[in-house]
C-alpha cells in the first residue's frame, strides 16, 4: 500500500462513498438499491481508508466501533419490527408509513421498512469493517 | 405474541449485550434475565397450548400463505421449554467456567444468537424462514466453536463449518426446488397440497433432500462425521450448549417434516428411517467404545442416542413418537449434565484423557455422583429418565413388531453401559498413574458451575419420577403431531 | 435461457465439489464461494424467466392477461446473498487464522504432522 495516488484517493473516497451509500439506501425504497448494497459501499469506504492509512489509525479515527454499528443495526431492525405492535397499529413487522411535507411542495415517505433497511445498512457496514479490520490487523 | 417472544427476547438481549459489552457483570445479568424470560414464556406457552392446541402468529399482518407464519404446537412448546431450562443452567455454568478472555470477546452475545436461531427454528411455519433461523444458529455456532482460536479448535472447526455449510446448501436448494414446483413456502400449505395430491411424485425426492439436509444437522448415520471432529474441541461449556441445542433442533425438524409430509405407507420411508436409526446407534456406540477421551466418548454417544430418537420416529405410532419426544427431552438434560460433569473433572485434573486421570471419587465424591447419575441415565438404568425413555421406545417397537430395530436398541444400550463403566473406572475409580496427577495443580472450582451441575442432575431425575404423567402428556403432543389436518386448520382458519 | 442457467448451476456445483475435494483449504473456500453462487442462482431461477414483465402492475389500466414476474425469488436471493456473504467472510477469517496457527494450508500435510 505504498502508492501515494492510492492513499490520497482512498482518503478522498471515504466521504464520497459514505454519501453515495446513504443515497443508495434511501433510493432502495422504490428503485434498485437498499440497505445491503448501501452497507457494502459504506463498509468499502472504511476499508479503503484503512488500507491507505493503516488499521490502527483507521480504528482511532472512528468514534463508533464496528461492533457498535452491528448492535445499532440490530436495534433499528428490532424497533422497526416492534413499532407496529407497540403503537397498536398492527402485528410484528407490519409496515407503518408517514408522509412528511417538504416546504417546496414535494413529500418524502418514511416508514418502518426504511428503518429496517437502515438497520441492515448499519449491520452490514459493521460486519464488513470488523471482519476486514480483523484480517488486515495481522 | 407468546409465539414471537422466544425470538424477540434473545435478539433484544444481543442489542443490550453489545451496548454493555465492557461490563461483565451486566453481561451476566442480561444473559440470565433473557434465559429466565424464555423459561417463563415457554411455561405460559405450554399451559396456553393445553387449552388451545395451536398458537399461530402471522408476522407483518399478511394472511397465511403470503406472510411468514409462526406456529407453536405442544411438541415445539416442549422443545422450547427444555431448551430454555437447559440453557438457563448451562448459562449459569458458563459464567463460572469460561475464561475471562473469551467472555470479553462476545461469548454471551454469541450464545444469545444461538438461542435466537434455535427458538426461531422451533416456532417457524415457513420453509425459508426455517432456513434463515438455521443459518442464524449455525453462524453463531461457527463463531462459538472457533472462539478463542486454539489450534485444536480451528482444526475441528474447518470440518464443522464445511459440513454444516453443505447441509445448509442442501436445505436452501431444496427449498428453491420446492418453491419452483409448488409455488409455496408455507409449511401448512405444502402439507395441504400433498394431501390433495396437487404435487408430483417428485415430492419424495425433495423430501429425501430435506432429510439429507436435516440429517447433517442432526448427525444421523451417513452424515455424522463433523460431530466427533468438532464437538470435543471448544471449552466444554460451549459443547454443553451445543449438545442441548444443535442436533436436537435437527431432530425436531426431521420429526416435524416426517409427520407433516411423508406418506408413511408409500415408498420405503419406514425402512429407510429405521435403517438409518440402527446404523446411527451402532456406529456411534462402537466409535465411543474405541475412544479414550472423556469428551469424545460423550460426543459419540450423542450420535448413538440420536439413533434412538430417529427410531421412535421411524416406527411412527403414537407411543413410539411420544417415546421419541421423551427421549429427546431426556437426552438434552442427561447429555448436557454429563458434559458439565466432565468439565468439573477437567478443572480438577486438567485433562480429558481417561488414562491420565483417576481417583476423582476419592478426592471429590460429589463430582463422582454428578457423573454417576447422568451416566446411569444415558445407559438407561432404572430409576433414571433414560430407563423410561428406552423403555417407551422398546415397548413401542415390540407393539408394532419391528423386532430388528428393537433388538438393536437393546444391544446398543449394553454397549453404552460399557462406555459409561469405562469412564467411571478410569476417571473416578482407578488409582492414577504417579506422574500425571501430581503434575497438575487442581484449579479452584467455582461454586457456580457445581451448583448448576447439581441442579441439572436433579432436574434430569425428575422425568424418571414423573415418567407416567409426562408420558401421557407427550402422547398428546405426539397425537397432535400426527394430526396434520388440524395443523393445516390452525394456519388456514 | 432456462437451459443455459441450468447448465451454469450444474457447472458451479461441479466446480465447487471439485474444489472441496482438493487438499488446500484455500481451495476449500473457493469451493464454498462457488457453492453459494450456485445456490443463489438456483433460487433466482425458481421464479422462472419472464422478460419485460414487472412483478407489480398499475392499479389503472393494467392488463390482467399479461404475465407477471414473481417478486419472491428476488427477496429470497437477497436474503441468501447476505447469508453467503457472512459465511464467506467468516470462512476467509477462519482459514487465515488456521494458516497463522498451523503454518500450513494443506489438510493432508496437517494430518501427517498430527500423527508424528
Amino acid at each position: 500500500m505504498a502508492s501515494e495516488i492510492f492513499k490520497i484517493a482512498a482518503v478522498q473516497l471515504r466521504p464520497i462513498l459514505l454519501v453515495l451509500s446513504l443515497i443508495v439506501l434511501y433510493r432502495g425504497h422504490n428503485e434498485p438499491g437498499g440497505g445491503f448494497i448501501g452497507g457494502i459501499m459504506a463498509g468499502m469506504g472504511f476499508v479503503l481508508y484503512a488500507m491507505a492509512v493503516g488499521v490502527e489509525k483507521a480504528r482511532k479515527s472512528r468514534t463508533i466501533k464496528p461492533v457498535s454499528f452491528m448492535g445499532l443495526g440490530l436495534f433499528f431492525a428490532l424497533i422497526s419490527g416492534l413499532f407496529a405492535p407497540f403503537s397498536g397499529v398492527g402485528l410484528f413487522m407490519q409496515g407503518v408509513w408517514t408522509e412528511i411535507e417538504l416546504p417546496w411542495g414535494s413529500a418524502i415517505k418514511l416508514g418502518t421498512p426504511l428503518l429496517f433497511d437502515a438497520g441492515v445498512y448499519l449491520l452490514v457496514t459493521g460486519m464488513i469493517t470488523s471482519i476486514m479490520y480483523a484480517i488486515m490487523e495481522e | 405474541m407468546t409465539v414471537l417472544i422466544p425470538v424477540i427476547i434473545p435478539l433484544s438481549a444481543i442489542v443490550l449485550l453489545i451496548a454493555t459489552r465492557r461490563w461483565l457483570i451486566a453481561q451476566y445479568i442480561i444473559s440470565m434475565i433473557s434465559m429466565t424470560v424464555l423459561v417463563i414464556n415457554a411455561l405460559s406457552l405450554l399451559t396456553t397450548l393445553q387449552l388451545k392446541g395451536y398458537l399461530t402468529y402471522q408476522a407483518s399482518g399478511w394472511p397465511a400463505p403470503f406472510g411468514i407464519t409462526l406456529i407453536a404446537d405442544q411438541f415445539s412448546a416442549i422443545m422450547l421449554l427444555a431448551v430454555a431450562v437447559v440453557g438457563w443452567l448451562v448459562m449459569m455454568y458458563a459464567i463460572g467456567f469460561v475464561d475471562a478472555a473469551r467472555k470479553k470477546a462476545g461469548f454471551f452475545i454469541l450464545v444469545q444468537g444461538l438461542f435466537a436461531g434455535v427458538n426461531g427454528a422451533l416456532v417457524t411455519g415457513d420453509l425459508f424462514n426455517l432456513y434463515v433461523w438455521f443459518e442464524v444458529m449455525i453462524m453463531a455456532s461457527f463463531v462459538l466453536i472457533t472462539h478463542g482460536a486454539e489450534k485444536q479448535q480451528l482444526r475441528g472447526a474447518v470440518k464443522y463449518v464445511v459440513l454444516n455449510l453443505i447441509g445448509s446448501v442442501f436445505l436452501v436448494s431444496t427449498i428453491g426446488l420446492v418453491y419452483s414446483k409448488t409455488g409455496t413456502l408455507n409449511m401448512a400449505q405444502l402439507a395441504m397440497m400433498i394431501q390433495q395430491q396437487d404435487v408430483s411424485e417428485l415430492m419424495n425426492s425433495y423430501l429425501m433432500l430435506f432429510f439429507i439436509a436435516f440429517g447433517i444437522k442432526a448427525a444421523v448415520f451417513p452424515f455424522f462425521f463433523w460431530l466427533p471432529a468438532s464437538y470435543p474441541t471448544p471449552p466444554i461449556a460451549i459443547t454443553a450448549f451445543f449438545s442441548a441445542t444443535l442436533t436436537k433442533v435437527g431432530v425436531y425438524t426431521i420429526i416435524r417434516f416426517y409427520s407433516l409430509y411423508v406418506d408413511h405407507d408409500g415408498f420405503a420411508w419406514k425402512e429407510i428411517i429405521l435403517w438409518m436409526a440402527a446404523a446411527t446407534m451402532i456406529f456411534g456406540v462402537l466409535m465411543a467404545a474405541s475412544s479414550f477421551d472423556f469428551r469424545k466418548i460423550l460426543s459419540f454417544h450423542i450420535i448413538s442416542q440420536i439413533g434412538y430418537m430417529i427410531m421412535g420416529l421411524g416406527i411412527f405410532t403414537i407411543n413410539s413418537l411420544a417415546g421419541a419426544v421423551f427421549f429427546v427431552v431426556h437426552n438434552m438434560f442427561s447429555k448436557t449434565a454429563a458434559f458439565m460433569a466432565a468439565g468439573l473433572v477437567y478443572k480438577l485434573r486438567g485433562t480429558y484423557e481417561l488414562k491420565d486421570s483417576g481417583w476423582v471419587y476419592k478426592d471429590k465424591p460429589l463430582f463422582a455422583l454428578l457423573f454417576f447419575l447422568p451416566a446411569l441415565s444415558l445407559a438407561g438404568l432404572p430409576p433414571t429418565s433414560g430407563f423410561f425413555g428406552k423403555l417407551f421406545l422398546i415397548l413401542a417397537g415390540f407393539e408394532s413388531e419391528d423386532w430388528a430395530i428393537t433388538i438393536t436398541a437393546l444391544v446398543v444400550s449394553i454397549f453404552t453401559l460399557f462406555s459409561m463403566v469405562k469412564i467411571w473406572n478410569e476417571v473416578y475409580w482407578k488409582k492414577p498413574a504417579e506422574h500425571t496427577v501430581l503434575s497438575h495443580q487442581p484449579v479452584k472450582v467455582n461454586l457456580l458451575p457445581v451448583a448448576a451441575t447439581v441442579a441439572i442432575v436433579l432436574l434430569m431425575l425428575l422425568p424418571g419420577v414423573f415418567a407416567g404423567s409426562l408420558f401421557g402428556y407427550f402422547s398428546r403432543a405426539a397425537a397432535q403431531l400426527m394430526d396434520v389436518e388440524s395443523y393445516i386448520k390452525a394456519v388456514f382458519p | 435461457m432456462e437451459v443455459f442457467i441450468a447448465l451454469i448451476i450444474g457447472f458451479l456445483y461441479g466446480a465447487s465439489v471439485y474444489m472441496f475435494l482438493r487438499r488446500s483449504i484455500v481451495k476449500l473456500v473457493l469451493g464454498i464461494i462457488f457453492l453459494s453462487h450456485a445456490t443463489n442462482l438456483l433460487l433466482f431461477s425458481t421464479g422462472g424467466f419472464l422478460r419485460g414483465s414487472p412483478p407489480f402492475v398499475d392499479e389503472v389500466g393494467s392488463d390482467a392477461s399479461l404475465p407477471v414476474a414473481d417478486p419472491l425469488p428476488q427477496a429470497l436471493v437477497l436474503t441468501a446473498l447476505v447469508i453467503s456473504l457472512g459465511v464467506t467472510a467468516f470462512s476467509l477469517v477462519l482459514i487465515y487464522r488456521f494458516y497463522k496457527e498451523t503454518g500450513s494450508v494443506d489438510l493432508d500435510e496437517l494430518a501427517q504432522m498430527e500423527k508424528k
